[in-house]
């Protein structure tokens, strides 16, 4: 699950993180009210959605007097903000940030993940920090410094000092760095966080170490322990067919071809969507409806990948283990009724009951098309789709 | 013989009386010799009950020290997942199999740290696995028995569906397989690719491996640049990854990209792979035939 910087920053500060004051704000107005609380001469108006690189879209600006304050505010939001993380549409911008400028000496590089190799928390710092941060990874890989973090002790001093040295904190403001890492730390772990992220800490004039910036992401898997995390979520952020999907306790993403498909099993629904890709097209989305397909399910899924205009057929790949065939077949033939299919379906089930199943699906009258593997049912589909 | 598990393994259920628990346990005690491999249970709750003959403990330990179990399957709910784990651990048992799916990452964190920091000899398979079976012989796990035969390919997996996908290839070539091992999909997992590819490396009874990759960190790369130096010539393995066509994944922020320096894509991963000796299809339709194409 993500949230937004402000809510990020919220959770930094209760852990002992410096950021510059601000708030959130939902019009115009509002934002001019909040500069006005904040006083000083410099703010900035910085876009809230769920995707970085809002810098180098145009969704953070500063302003130097109320007009201009007025100004970025009315141009920010509402905005179809487009970075690098949104994808091509962009995301509409509802929520604002408006905070004091900050005095921008030098801008650090500091981020957390649980990494895979040492399965330890890693915490990733670096002196390039800003906007450039991937870049910086992919040419000069040797700039970014990493500790993998012993959870039973935590981000040690010496660990956080040698860091904050490293990516050229003056010795001066050391243990405020020291801080801040063990902050982020422990706000990593205590949330169950998959990524917490500063980009950038900066360095200010008077020799302060402040978040710029707070991406925080959440292991959906610990949310459970985490009421106050969940009420943060803003499902504004999150594609309506996702939300959808969670409900039924279905595993969907949006894609951008023309081919749904519906699968059992993460694994197998990847390898189908890249054999249908392997024949010449693109499926129009990920959907695995799990162990445990009942008629409603498979329904649900029918519903969810007919919403989507792009559809123009749809490939259901079942390798029915415990799960019978015939059950899912009884499944799909009752969705495809309910939902009126109007697209042409073919359907590979593999397992128990495979002929039982292969029956009730001739015997429905519904034109649908029995593959035997899933080369041949992405074939299948993908010749039907165009036509041939 | 096979690896990790066989005819002779003898098992505890955790998590024996919840309805995953039971379900499974009743399939895997039909499955060939599971009537004796399928021994003992724990609920601390319910110690001196019994399921469909399978008597309950109170611990591990004491199912160990009653009956002498030397592996568990955990099918206890995520948030004691972790626990059970180290109950089995604590037990020092030879193998645990943790089917639960959806552990809190940090959980798996804390407890792989402690294994490590105690010495563990303890193997752990998963979490968010499918599970193990060696046909004929015992099935610990969640597949379909049924679409297995007993034989002399080893096949490894990180996802549940597509290893059954791979294993019914086999079987319909009339290719029988010595073990088929579900390492399980987490970040934070036990057995890697590469762990059980040198177990079928040393297995006299394996002639060959099928390895089964996705997308996403680098074990896949680690198995193949370890085969290629330690046994390039020793025995085949064959490869397939999924997701080529995953999208890169609405980001935000960097860490992760960075952290995987640009790897992890399905095709650096069969770039790898190919360059190591094994060889790879695009096609998963076809990971049998190419299998047979290598023996
Ligand atoms: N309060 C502030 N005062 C002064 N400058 C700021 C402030 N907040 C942000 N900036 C500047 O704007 C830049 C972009 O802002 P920020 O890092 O918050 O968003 P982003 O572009 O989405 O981040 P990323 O590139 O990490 O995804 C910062 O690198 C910094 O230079
Ligand atoms: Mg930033």
């Amino acid at each position: 699950m993500k949230i937004h910087e402000y809510q990020g920053k919220e959770i930094l500060r209760k852990f002992g993180v410096a950021t510059p004051r601000g708030k959130a704000c939902f019009s115009v107005d509002e934002a001019i009210k909040v500069a006005e609380e904040l006083g000083g001469k410099v703010w900035v108006i910085k876009a809230q959605i769920h995707a970085g690189g809002r810098g180098k879209g145009g969704g953070v600006k500063v302003a130097k007097s109320m007009d201009e304050v007025r100004q970025h505010a009315g141009q920010i939001l509402g905005m179809q903000l487009k970075t690098h993380q949104t994808g091509p549409e962009g995301q509409k911008v509802r929520r604002l940030l408006v905070e004091e400028g900050a005095d921008i000496k030098k801008e650090l590089y500091v981020g957390m993940v649980v990494d895979r190799v040492t399965q330890r928390v890693c915490l990733m710092a670096s002196s390039e920090g800003g906007m450039d941060i991937e870049e910086v990874a992919a040419h000069t890989p040797e700039k970014i410094h990493k500790v993998f973090i012993d959870p039973a002790t935590g981000l040690k001093d010496a660990e956080a000092d040698d860091v904050a040295r490293k990516i050229g904190v003056p010795e001066s403001s050391v243990s405020q760095a020291r801080g801040v890492l063990q902050g982020l730390y422990k706000a990593f772990w205590d949330t169950d966080a998959s990524l917490a992220e500063i980009n950038p800490l900066i360095l200010t004039g008077d020799g302060r170490v402040v978040a710029l910036d707070a991406k925080m992401n959440f292991d959906s898997n610990a949310l459970f322990r985490h009421e106050d995390i969940v009420a943060m979520r803003d499902l504004d952020e999150e594609d309506p067919a996702e939300i959808e999907a969670s409900k039924f306790d279905l595993s969907y993403i949006s894609l951008d071809g023309n081919i749904g498909c519906l699968v059992n099993g993460a694994g197998l629904a990847m390898a189908t969507m890249d054999t249908i890709k392997l024949f010449g097209a693109e499926p129009a989305n990920f959907l695995d409806v799990g162990g445990g397909a009942t008629t409603e399910k498979v329904t649900e899924a029918f519903k969810l990948m007919l919403a989507n205009p792009k559809v123009k057929g749809i490939l259901v790949n079942i390798f029915g283990g415990i799960m019978r065939c015939d059950t899912i077949a009884t499944g799909v033939v009752a969705a495809a009724r309910e939902v009126h299919l109007s697209v042409p379906l073919v359907v590979r089930m593999r397992g128990t009951n495979e002929d039982i199943g292969k029956q009730i699906l001739k015997d429905s009258g519904l034109p649908i098309i029995s593959a035997s593997d899933m080369a041949d049912a992405a074939q299948k589909i993908v010749a039907a789709v165009s036509g041939k | 013989m096979s690896i990790l598990i066989d005819k002779n393994t003898r098992v505890v259920t955790q998590g024996i009386t919840g309805k995953t628990g039971q379900f499974h346990t009743r399939m895997c005690k039909e499955y060939a010799n599971g009537a004796n491999c399928f021994v003992a249970g724990v609920n601390p709750k319910k110690p001196g009950e019994s399921f469909e003959g399978i008597p309950i403990f109170a611990s591990v330990k004491e199912a160990k020290r009653q009956t002498g179990v030397n592996a568990s399957v955990v099918y206890v709910p995520p948030p004691f997942a972790a626990a059970a784990i180290w109950e089995a651990v604590e037990a020092e048992l030879d193998l645990v199999i943790c089917i639960t799916e959806g552990i809190p990452a940090r959980d798996m964190v804390e407890v792989k740290e402690k294994m490590r920091k105690a010495g563990s000899k303890t193997v752990l398979c998963g979490p968010n696995c499918p599970g193990i079976i060696t046909p004929d012989e015992i099935k610990i796990g969640i597949m379909p028995g049924h679409i297995h035969m007993k034989g002399r390919i080893g096949v490894v997996s990180r996802s549940g569906t597509l290893t059954y996908e791979a294993v019914g290839q086999l079987s319909d070539l009339g290719l029988g397989q010595s073990t088929a091992v579900g390492i399980g999909g987490d970040p934070v997992n036990g057995l890697k690719h590469k762990d059980v590819l040198e177990l079928f490396m040393n297995d006299p009874d394996t002639d060959a491996v099928i390895m089964i990759g996705e997308i996403g960190g680098s074990d896949e790369e680690a198995a193949a640049e370890w085969y290629a130096k330690e046994c390039r010539n020793k025995k085949p393995v064959v490869g397939f990854i999924a997701g080529v066509t995953a999208p890169a994944g609405k980001r935000m922020g960097h860490a992760g990209a960075i952290i995987s320096g640009g790897k992890g894509t399905a095709q650096e991963k069969l770039a790898v792979m190919e360059a190591c000796g094994i060889r790879t299809t695009k096609n998963p339709a076809e990971m049998g035939k190419l299998l047979k194409s290598v023996i």
